[in-house]
């Protein structure tokens, strides 16, 4: 399964004039993104393997830059499957070179994220980065290298390769950038504690810039079922990813190009779509002209007889992983989860997970707190705009009798081959009805379980109180009616007292 | 008059109080005792049970029952509170103490029975009073209003450090405050023969300078505004025992006479209560036919004074034609007027010439 492919699709430091778009528009936000893209490359390299992850995260400060900026030195240690010596200057040093460009559920989608930040790192503060990883093999590499953003190459300045006696296995990154960790704290933080909640097998260790020690700790070795790659969906495709696949394919007609590059698609779908779009099963895709590309396109997604996408490419965390981060994160009185039915939006799959967690250490703030996930990723800009908002401010909640004031968090995970972002910033989950759907159903099954906790709970609290109410006045009508009735002795009231519990579900 | 007899009728209800108090201590007991939640009944006070009996000339109580029951969350409190007021008018009534309602609001906090408020605690005692039908003043429960009375009349003390001792009623030219002490006094002798109740102390202490009580052989009582129920009761005490008629005077408006009509008929309040009427009693004045009679100086009826007197009309208590006509004719004139009002012809002139005639026109 520890299959990686490497391909390089293209250059550009098109991403160096517009890395906004990767997330680093700010001196804060930068640093927020350079964490969270490391970290995510170190899940998903361990993930990958399926070991449950190690990612020790050390951010030290290295010197003042500018009025509001410092330049810190940021460390990002993982125990994932390592770069193959050949191929770390790329990796590292070459922009949307990577392992990303296949059909599954990654964290990442463009492979940028990583070299995005050591990119940022280098603009602003022309300090090479350093790269040490190793395979679990005899050796350790490491190398020092620059990009150069022009040529889009990887500058060597230096490597090293070390005995690696003790068969260590995984990646450091080391390198320097400016930016404002104060102000981004706060949402560092949050990062690892979501991180921790939706990857409970996973042990996050972060030590800032003053030195203070973050450490998530696993409370789980189980992971869930690595995703499987998968062909593109006939219905997800555009005449960008057909041109590609045309240019690639060592299939030299129709019917062989659709049966081997397309989710779902066998020999009679494969006929039936060329008899109904009216193409030949002998014609040589290569001969396709521009025109009977995008006719293509067309004709894939008007066939009603394909397929829908099967789900395996996902990678759900599962209800068992789910409650048992929530409860580690969150130390909530009560939490239910529920996993969704896969679903598909314009021929991509996905599955939600939701959760919904009560009382205990979640604070009452008068709105409900809202945890975002999308391929196991903390959301954490724009709650606004998203449909999970949008759909939690739908719900009745009145309904379920759950109401903002109560303690109540909500966690909302969407995993799919393709996320629908919103935007390029990823950071939240554009209104698609599949999705929308999808979420409030699930949101309803979670609310309905926490409603019949609360209903349970508002019983045994009621019946308790009951109990204290009938303790406190029987033995005063027993004892003045005694002395009213002129008793030396006081009437037995202990089986009334025991009677009261069974009185409990009666009505008062 | 025979003292003897007398001196039970005070005793015996008493030792009747006790006993009844004792059999609601017994009937609890037993019921928690054989294991069963216990549960009092008594007749609903609420205004859809209350109705206006013209055979005993007051408000009754119907024959909707309620049923405080232990086993009840929301009964549970106020019954105990009611065990508690039970088995505390019993500690009064059997030591020979007296309290107040403000008393027993405060006394409850040393057996940690707290009320909530003096509206719950006086409402305990109401169904207390309801339970047993004896009057809060039978448990030693007195409230806090004070009324007084003037005139000859021997009382002989039943309470403790008193017994034997008796007092003329005459003795202080304020009058005797009609306290606890004097309600559960016995009645020894008198020479009056008639009872003249008033609504207001200044008219009181005029009526006893000019020495009213010998020229018209009469017992004053002063109700001070509207009579307390141990003077209601001690009235009808003196139209009862001593055989002697009562005569009301109040303020002419809807609400002086209405102070004569509680004497007279009760309250609703009061309709799980018997005891404390004097059906007999006449409203000699101020009416408004007085005020039109005697040119007395008024001041105009106001809003509330007119929606009472519509009030009234419509109130089983004011059927009787004389009530029927004085309302009207308060409503025609539109003016009210003070007792004393009849000042202005001499402060001497309501004893000698309006009081005999009213006394003569009501007999």
């Amino acid at each position: 399964m520890a299959h990686t492919t490497f391909e390089e699709i293209s250059a550009a430091d098109f991403f160096y004039r517009n890395r906004d778009i990767a997330g680093f528009t700010n001196p804060s936000r930068a640093i927020f993104a350079a964490v969270r893209e490391l970290v995510e490359n170190s899940l998903d390299a361990a993930e990958s393997l399926k070991i449950p992850p190690d990612i020790y995260v050390r951010l030290s400060y290295a010197g003042e830059a500018g009025r509001e900026t410092q330049v810190y030195k940021l460390m990002v240690e993982d125990n994932g499957i390592g770069v193959p010596p050949r191929h770390i200057p790329s990796a590292f040093g070459q922009v949307l070179f990577g392992s990303k460009y296949k059909l599954k559920q990654q964290r990442g989608t463009f492979g940028l994220g990583g070299k995005m930040a050591i990119l940022y790192g280098q603009i602003t503060t022309h300090q090479p980065a350093s790269i040490t990883s190793s395979t679990g093999m005899s050796k350790i590499y490491t190398y020092k290298l620059m990009i150069d953003i022009q040529r889009n190459r990887p500058l060597i300045l230096d490597r090293k390769v070390l005995i690696n006696k003790e068969r260590w296995r995984g990646t450091i990154v080391e390198f320097s950038l400016e930016g404002d960790y104060f102000r981004a704290m706060p949402k560092i933080l949050e990062y690892f504690k979501q991180t921790a909640m939706v990857n409970p097998y996973a042990n996050l260790t972060f030590v800032d810039p003053k030195g203070r020690l973050y450490k998530f700790t696993r409370v789980t070795k189980e992971m869930p079922d690595p995703p499987k790659e998968t062909l593109p969906h006939p219905y997800g495709v555009d005449v960008e990813l057909l041109q590609r696949l045309i240019q690639v394919t060592p299939y030299r007609n129709m019917l062989e190009f659709l049966k081997n590059h397309f989710h779902r698609v066998g020999e009679i779908t494969a006929r039936k779509f060329l008899e109904f779009s009216n193409i030949s099963p002998s014609k040589n895709p290569k001969r396709l002209s521009h025109e009977e590309i995008v006719r293509l396109m067309r004709m894939l997604k008007k066939f009603k007889e394909f397929l829908p996408p099967d789900a395996n490419c996902l990678s759900p965390l599962g209800e068992k992983l789910l409650r048992a981060g929530v409860l580690k994160e969150l130390k909530p009185e009560f939490v239910a989860v529920h996993k969704r039915r896969p679903s598909t939006y314009a021929g991509h799959p996905f599955i939600i997970e939701v959760g919904i967690a009560y009382g205990g250490e979640i604070p009452k703030k008068g709105s409900f707190l809202i945890y975002r996930f999308a391929n196991r990723i903390p959301l954490l800009y724009d709650e606004a705009s998203d449909v999970s908002v949008k759909v939690i401010n739908s719900v009745n909640w009145r309904r379920y009798k759950v109401t903002p004031d109560m303690p109540v968090a909500i966690l909302v995970h969407i995993c799919s081959t393709k996320v629908p972002y919103k935007t390029v910033g990823k950071e939240f989950i554009a209104d698609r009805p599949e999705v929308r759907r999808e979420i409030a159903n699930g949101l309803r099954e979670v609310a309905r379980q926490l409603q019949r906790f609360l209903t349970r709970r508002a019983h045994v609290d009621r019946d308790r109180r009951r109990l204290g109410i009938f303790s406190k006045y029987l033995p005063k009508i027993a004892q003045f009616s005694a002395k009213l009735a002129g008793k030396e002795k006081q009437p037995d009231i202990k089986k009334l007292l025991r009677s009261v519990k069974r009185f409990g579900a009666e009505k008062t | 008059m025979e003292r003897r007899k007398r001196k039970s009728i005070i005793m015996e209800k008493k030792k009747e109080v006790l006993t009844d108090l004792e059999n609601l201590g017994v009937r609890i007991y037993e019921q928690l005792d054989r294991g069963y939640f216990p549960s009092i009944e008594m007749p609903s006070r609420s205004t859809e049970n209350i109705y206006y009996d013209p055979q005993v000339r007051q408000f009754i109580l119907g024959d909707r029952k309620v049923r405080r029951n232990a086993r009840n969350i929301r009964h549970l409190r106020p019954f105990t509170q009611l065990v508690w007021t039970a088995f505390f008018s019993h500690e009064l009534t059997s030591q020979r103490k007296t309290s107040t309602l403000r008393d027993v609001y405060y006394s409850a906090q040393a057996y940690e029975m707290s009320f909530k408020d003096q509206q719950e605690s006086n409402n305990i005692i109401t169904d207390l009073e309801t339970v047993l039908g004896f009057s809060r003043e039978d448990f030693n429960i007195f409230p806090e209003e004070r009324s007084a009375i003037f005139g000859d009349l021997t009382i002989e003390y039943t309470v403790p450090g008193y017994e034997g001792r008796t007092l003329n009623l005459t003795s202080h030219p304020d009058g005797v405050m009609i306290g606890p002490a004097l309600t559960s006094s016995e009645f020894v002798k008198t020479t009056a023969d008639k009872v003249i109740a008033i609504e207001k102390g200044g008219l009181f202490t005029r009526f006893i300078e000019e020495n009213v009580h010998k020229k018209f052989n009469a017992i004053l009582v002063l109700t001070a505004g509207q009579a307390p129920r141990a003077t209601r009761h001690f009235i009808r005490r003196l139209n009862r025992e001593l055989n002697i008629p009562v005569y009301i005077f109040t303020d002419g408006d809807p609400w002086g006479m209405h102070i004569a009509m509680v004497i007279i008929s009760g309250s609703a309040n009061a309709a799980h209560l018997r005891e404390l009427t004097t059906p007999d009693a006449k409203w000699s004045g101020v009416w408004a036919t007085d005020i039109v009679n005697y040119k007395l100086p008024t001041d105009p009826l106001d809003e509330v004074d007119v929606k009472r007197l519509y009030e009234l009309q419509r109130d089983p208590r004011y059927k009787d034609p004389l009530w029927q006509r004085e309302i009207k004719i308060f409503l025609k004139i539109r003016r009210k007027a003070e007792q004393e009002a009849f000042s202005r012809y001499g402060l001497t002139y309501i004893v000698d010439e309006y009081l005999p005639a009213k006394l003569e026109e009501t007999k």
